[in-house]
């Protein structure tokens, strides 16, 4: 048995791709020790190892673009080789924030308001008019993110109106598209799912409380920055909650084997929706694993199960 | 942004798609293998036994005289006591550091300021206090003002730092008034200057600048290396250190590592005096002339208005400025989305200076290549601008981080 573990890749979250990459490469092979457990990078070569030396199954742990918004997996259906993880069609609605978030909507699933906008409406109507509006209609404060990528790269807070224009041109930075979004408080947490034994099961919602007031790309990859609680500091009602919408929202997206869905619970117990992560992270710090480790399932155990279950389906 | 944001962007400069002019490292590829390759295999054949054993704390003796006709090169006469080699001229600084600051001493540097220095001042817990450059170097008015403010504070300075030939990051050069300027107040004031000069040999005209330490050989401590002018793998540099000083210094050195490796000395030493060293290290300059002015026609040809840069005249490094209000940290993510990398100005800076600045490197891309990454970091510089004219806003405010440059092995 040959398995391929994709990672790395040209996005900004490379780093992050490669450490989760690594992480289960090693988990695989702790669990299965007769498979032939291979890293590679997306790169020229990539093709051509294929070809040459075809694996059984992908692993695909691109984190943003890419990894994400489907492209590779449609190049993986082309190969006709079975891998991990949603089809090309359902990462590319689950990547893409605003999609996702208006799918949710339509479903009934609760998700802050937002307005997101290219660089050029901007540019076009004059900054200053737009985000006026824009605070007209949702208010302060907002977060301000790329509509695509992860890892809050580009994220943050505004809580006053002159602070809005920095956080643009930082959104911007990462991405054509930016999303404001109301800021909902609560508690931040976030569901992991999984697929085993033909079921979708939902583990315990992660609690994420940051030094900081944003859970930040220093803070999710820095050990100790941040501090986890597992299961969240939810009422039954309010975590059963986080865990259906998770699971509505998997199933809405048509997502497969694996997601992992980020929420807010606010005060009234109502779960928001806030994006969901067809290849979520697995790095040491990474909400899925601790997810995994507090329902005292083995990450091996969990990969290898999605592994056999992908070549049960081909491709 | 914080520090490992970016830290993560360098992980995608390591990419072969990407134009790397972020990184430090020389081109080794233009050191003929062979002439290594006979030089090692001789010296295991003739010494093993002594070049695989533990040497002198102080480094070996042999070598310690062949640097004499290195430093020569830029006008240093010195005795081989006054040398102790160290493990590449960084650990040199560290030891010098160690012995000279305490917790909260002073140590003045310049703007900017090599950024593998500042982490060396910080892990001791020095003030490091920024003085001020011109396209001459370090500053003479700033200097004294600089000495003045901080004594005035009731504040103890040990060190003045400072890169006089060809400036990782600045690409600036003293001039010889310049540097008697700089010896003269450092005298003056009655603090030791460190002069580090990894760069000196690697000027693009005429001779080698005359180092700061062959005019006073109590009053300056002279860090050298080959690390660009044989190999930086081989880790083998040196101080040039007044007697009190240099005691110390191997006492320090025996402690962090009992002594520098003996191996990689003899390494050196043998292939010092067997090999045409002087030719090779002219055969690196013309490798980084060419390099140069590749990157120089480029910026001239391709950068907007408002752009400005230095312009080297030895060594790696251009300093560039971008149009009143980018901010070269909050453009770095664009930058390698369009597959060009730098190293944001703010990491050579302790204070949060620098927003406005980028160190580029031609050092190790092919000149075709640094043409391609000019062009394309126009072109992100272009719509940069055009970004901050819509918001009217140079982007989050990039905190103070030397940590934010990438780790020595990019290219």
């Amino acid at each position: 048995m040959h398995v391929l573990v994709l990672a790395g890749g040209l996005s900004a979250e490379r780093d992050v791709s490669l450490r989760s990459g690594r992480r289960v490469a090693e988990a695989l092979r702790g669990s299965r020790p007769g498979w032939e457990v291979t890293e590679h990078d997306v790169d020229g070569s990539l093709l051509d190892r294929l070809r040459n030396h075809r694996p059984d199954c992908i692993v695909p742990l691109l984190h943003g673009a890419a990894g994400e918004d489907g492209a590779l997996r449609d190049v993986l259906d082309a190969f006709g080789i079975p891998f991990v993880g949603s089809t090309a069609a359902a990462s590319r609605l689950a990547f893409d924030k605003p999609v996702s978030k208006e799918l949710a909507r339509t479903g009934g699933i609760h998700t802050p308001d937002s307005v997101s906008m290219p660089q050029s409406t901007f540019r076009e109507l004059g900054a200053g008019a737009v985000l006026a509006a824009v605070v007209g209609k949702l208010g302060l404060p907002l977060v301000v993110k790329p509509t695509r990528g992860g890892s809050a790269l580009g994220a943050s807070i505004v809580r006053t109106e002159a602070d809005l224009p920095a956080a643009m041109v930082g959104a911007f930075a990462y991405g054509d598209v930016v999303m404001l979004e109301r800021l909902v408080t609560g508690t931040e947490v976030s569901v992991s799912v999984f697929e085993g034994d033909g079921e979708l099961l939902a583990l315990s919602a992660v609690e994420i409380v940051p030094e900081g007031e944003l859970y930040d790309y220093a803070a999710r990859y820095t050990a100790g920055t941040t501090e986890f609680f597992c299961p969240a500091r939810l009422s039954d009602d309010a975590a059963l909650a986080a865990q259906a919408t998770a699971l509505n929202m998997h199933a809405l997206l048509g997502l497969r084997d694996l997601s992992r869905t980020d929420l807010i619970v606010d005060a009234d117990g109502v779960a928001w929706f806030l994006e969901v992560n067809v290849a979520p992270g697995m790095t040491e710090t990474s909400l899925f694993p601790q997810a995994l480790l507090a329902a005292e399932l083995s990450p091996g155990e969990i990969a290898a199960g999605l592994v056999e279950a992908a070549i049960a389906r081909g491709a | 942004m914080r520090a490992s944001e970016i830290r993560a962007l360098f992980a995608v400069a390591s990419r072969p798609e990407v134009v790397s002019l972020a990184g430090g490292m020389p081109y080794v590829q233009a050191l003929p293998v062979e002439m290594l390759t006979d030089t090692v295999e001789r010296l295991l054949r003739e010494r093993g036994p002594v070049a695989l054993q533990y040497g002198s704390g102080q480094g070996d003796v042999t070598l310690r005289e062949q640097i004499l006709d290195v430093i020569g090169e830029v006008g240093i006469s010195a005795h081989p006591d006054d040398i102790v080699v160290t493990t590449g001229s960084q650990m040199a600084l560290d030891l010098v550091t160690r012995v000279f600051c305490n917790p909260g001493d002073v140590v003045l540097v310049e703007s900017p300021s090599y950024v593998g220095a500042l982490g060396v001042f910080r892990a001791y817990e020095c003030d490091v206090v920024h003085v001020a450059m011109d396209d001459q170097g370090l500053e003479p008015t700033a200097l004294r003002e600089a000495i003045a403010a901080v004594r005035a504070s009731g504040r103890s300075i040990k060190l003045i730092y400072t890169i006089p030939s060809f400036h990782n990051p600045a690409g600036v050069t003293q001039g010889p008034e310049r540097r008697r300027e700089i010896l003269a107040i450092a005298r003056e004031a009655g603090i030791a200057l460190l002069e580090d000069d990894p760069y000196g040999l690697l000027g693009f005209e005429g001779e080698p600048p005359r180092a700061i330490r062959a005019d006073d050989a109590d009053g300056v401590i002279y860090l050298g290396s080959f690390s660009k002018t044989i190999a930086s793998g081989l880790r083998v540099g040196w101080a040039v250190a007044p007697h009190g000083v240099r005691d110390k210094l191997v006492l320090a050195a025996e402690a962090a590592v009992l002594c520098p490796s003996n191996y990689a000395q003899l390494t050196v030493s043998e292939y010092l005096a067997t090999q045409p060293w002087r030719e090779q290290i002219k055969s690196f300059r013309e490798v980084y002339r060419e390099r140069r002015d590749a990157m120089l026609d480029a910026l001239d040809t391709l950068m907007p208005a408002g752009t400005t840069w230095t312009v080297p005249a030895g060594g790696f490094y251009s300093w560039l400025t971008l149009p009143e209000g980018l901010d070269a940290t909050a453009m770095a993510p664009r930058a390698i989305a369009n597959l060009v990398a730098y190293v944001p100005g703010t990491g050579f800076y302790v204070d949060g200076q620098g927003r406005r600045n980028m160190r580029l490197s031609y050092c190790y891309p092919e000149p075709d290549r640094i043409r391609e990454g000019v062009r394309r970091l126009a072109g992100v510089i272009e719509s940069e601008i055009e970004l901050v004219h819509t918001f009217g806003s140079a982007g989050p405010a990039s905190p103070p981080s030397g940590s934010a440059v990438p780790a020595p092995d990019l290219a």
